[in-house]
């Protein structure tokens, strides 16, 4: 055993040696092993934490608890096998993921989907925002200690995942897109279902609102906690609402339009304090940004077919499967050998709730990946975490991971 | 920006872009191992391509006899609102290349990441270790010649 009190700790809490003693406890610096398995820390994150006293002298992120290797299981399957993975990924958009998997395979092969699917994916982005957002919301507010919002935010989110009952089939897993269109057409129901949504979700933001906007406890442990300058956070890669709280007005859904956003009114708020309140009011700005969104895509859904006409790379209809040559033909091709895709390289990004998610694709042109890379908003977001805490106090770190907003299933991939 | 970006890039390093590539309006460029520090210094200093973001950064095995591996920079400048590919050509013999995270600090963990699949060594890494597998794991899961059901034995179980 070391002699160093320091290691002693480390040991001690590796090997769950409970029984370590040490002469004067109060002149040790203490380890403090946070995770993976915490409430605060919103999945499988793991933090080593060195304190003195109540101070941070440094933190170590700790990844890795859910790795599990989708990267190397891309490479092994057809382009249309992965995007049942893509759930996976940020668990709490799966919608988003499925679209933003879709169009870059999409980029990658040269097809377009028809403008009915494009809105209907439209639609998708921005419910899987407004739910990623609402547990957001629910469990940083519980972290700094309100639990009511939770119950209220989870209540909220539950309408929504209804709503994917509706449209998708299943409530959490959609697995919705496909290369080239949408697995099925949203329905009447789906879409009064919607409506009935957006016209009462205001109100509850607005509750949400009044419990935490003047609240002191909440603003005191939120104000002024996890700083980091708008150079750093720049610097550091972050993107999404916490580059979007450090004064940077930068929107992939602005900046680099993909799908029908460029022709949808929506601002991007911007603050400029660069913390975690900063965070939490351009997260509250963007959820009703995304309402607005909704509303517009609603109202201007055309008619038409939610598939591209291109049968080589599409997946023809399940029905016209089962009956017609051409198709089942069409079905077996895709299926057991993949699209093909010329040989090259694209990233395509969207604007996900996290941050820029993208997914970058070498194709040699065979039914399979060669190289994919998941490009997780949160893996890099997280990577700020240490230079936001050093020096602050041990309570500070469930409210910046709480404003951070991580997902693990996405960081971990 | 694309011409303006080829040529001061020319203008100074006259031999370091080895290809330059376009595919679906995406440019790529192709740059020599031993520039890649001074190229993307001067693309991050520079006031007007100031590309000031790392968004992604990975490797890639791509299973040919020379310069099996690859290094993928995608950087982005929120100036110019302009996104460029860098790719940095590496033999299996020699898996060094220089570390970026001095330029960008996103790149620490992007790194790590990259090491941690491929091996890719990066000089000057502030602490390079792996980042999702254990530190004792031997292999490298993202290459080509690793088996996708993995290696029995490879990773130890935890004591009881």
């Amino acid at each position: 055993m070391d002699q160093d009190p320091k290691l002693r700790i480390l040991h001690a809490l590796e090997s769950q040696d409970t029984t370590v003693t040490f002469d004067d406890p109060l002149e040790n610096e203490m380890i403090l092993n946070m995770g993976p398995q915490h409430p605060a820390t919103h999945g499988v994150l793991r933090l080593l934490i060195r304190l003195d006293g109540e101070t941070i002298v440094s933190l170590v992120p700790d990844l890795g608890y859910l790795h599990r290797g989708y990267e190397k299981l891309a490479e092994n399957m057809t382009f249309h096998e992965f995007i049942p993975h893509t759930d996976r990924l940020d668990y709490l958009s799966p919608l988003a993921n499925n679209v933003a998997y879709v169009l870059a395979v999409e980029k990658l092969a040269g097809i377009e989907a028809p403008p009915r699917a494009q809105y209907i994916r439209v639609i998708c982005c921005e419910l899987a925002r407004l739910t990623s957002h609402l547990v957001w919301l629910g469990t940083m507010a519980m972290d700094v200690g309100a639990v009511t919002v939770l119950l209220w935010g989870f209540r909220e989110r539950e309408k929504i995942q209804d709503i994917w009952d509706v449209l998708t089939g299943v409530r959490f897993t959609t697995s919705y897109t496909r290369i080239g269109g949408l697995a099925q057409d949203i329905t009447p129901e789906a879409i009064t279902a919607l409506n009935d949504f957006l016209d009462r979700f205001p109100a509850s933001l607005d509750e949400c609102e009044k419990v935490l906007n003047k609240n002191r406890i909440f603003i005191d442990r939120c104000e002024g906690v996890g700083f980091l300058s708008k150079e750093d956070t720049i610097n550091f890669g972050i993107t999404g609402p916490i580059l979007r709280a450090a004064g940077v007005d930068h929107d992939l859904r602005r900046d680099a339009p993909y799908l029908v956003y460029d022709k949808l009114e929506f601002n991007v708020p911007v603050y400029y304090d660069c913390d975690t309140l900063a965070r939490f009011y351009v997260r509250m700005a963007e959820m009703r940004e995304s309402v607005s969104i909704l509303r517009q895509a609603l109202q201007k859904l055309p008619s038409g077919p939610t598939n591209a006409a291109n049968p080589k790379r599409v997946l023809p209809q399940k029905e016209k499967v089962y009956g017609k040559m051409e198709e089942l033909i069409h079905d077996f091709m895709l299926v057991n050998f993949g699209i093909n895709p010329p040989i090259g390289e694209v990233y395509h990004a969207i604007e996900a709730s996290k941050g820029e998610l993208g997914f970058y694709i070498v194709s040699h042109g065979e039914g399979y990946p060669w190289r994919l890379k998941i490009r997780s908003p949160s893996f890099s977001n997280l990577q700020a975490l240490p230079a936001m805490l050093k020096g602050r106090m041990i309570s500070d770190v469930v409210a910046v991971i709480g404003g951070l907003d991580p997902v693990m299933g996405e960081a971990d991939k | 920006m694309k011409d303006l970006l080829l040529q001061k890039l020319r203008e100074q390093f006259p031999s370091a872009v080895e290809v330059v590539s376009e595919f679906r309006d995406e440019l790529t460029l192709i740059i020599r191992k031993a520039d890649i520090l001074p190229v993307c210094s001067f693309l991050q200093s520079n006031s007007d391509l100031s590309f000031d973001s790392i968004r992604d950064l990975c490797g890639a095995d791509y299973h040919r006899p020379d310069d099996r591996f690859e290094v993928i920079y995608n950087i982005y400048s929120l100036k110019n609102n302009f996104r460029l590919r860098l790719k940095v050509r590496i033999d299996e013999k020699d898996l060094h290349v220089a570390s970026v995270s001095g330029i960008w600090q996103g790149a620490n963990w992007l790194e790590r990441e990259s090491y941690d699949m491929y091996g890719i060594l990066f000089d000057g890494h502030p602490d390079l270790r792996r980042i999702y597998l254990p530190e004792e794991f031997e292999y490298y899961p993202l290459r080509k010649d690793f088996p996708l059901m993995g290696i029995p034995g490879s990773l130890p179980l935890p004591r009881k």
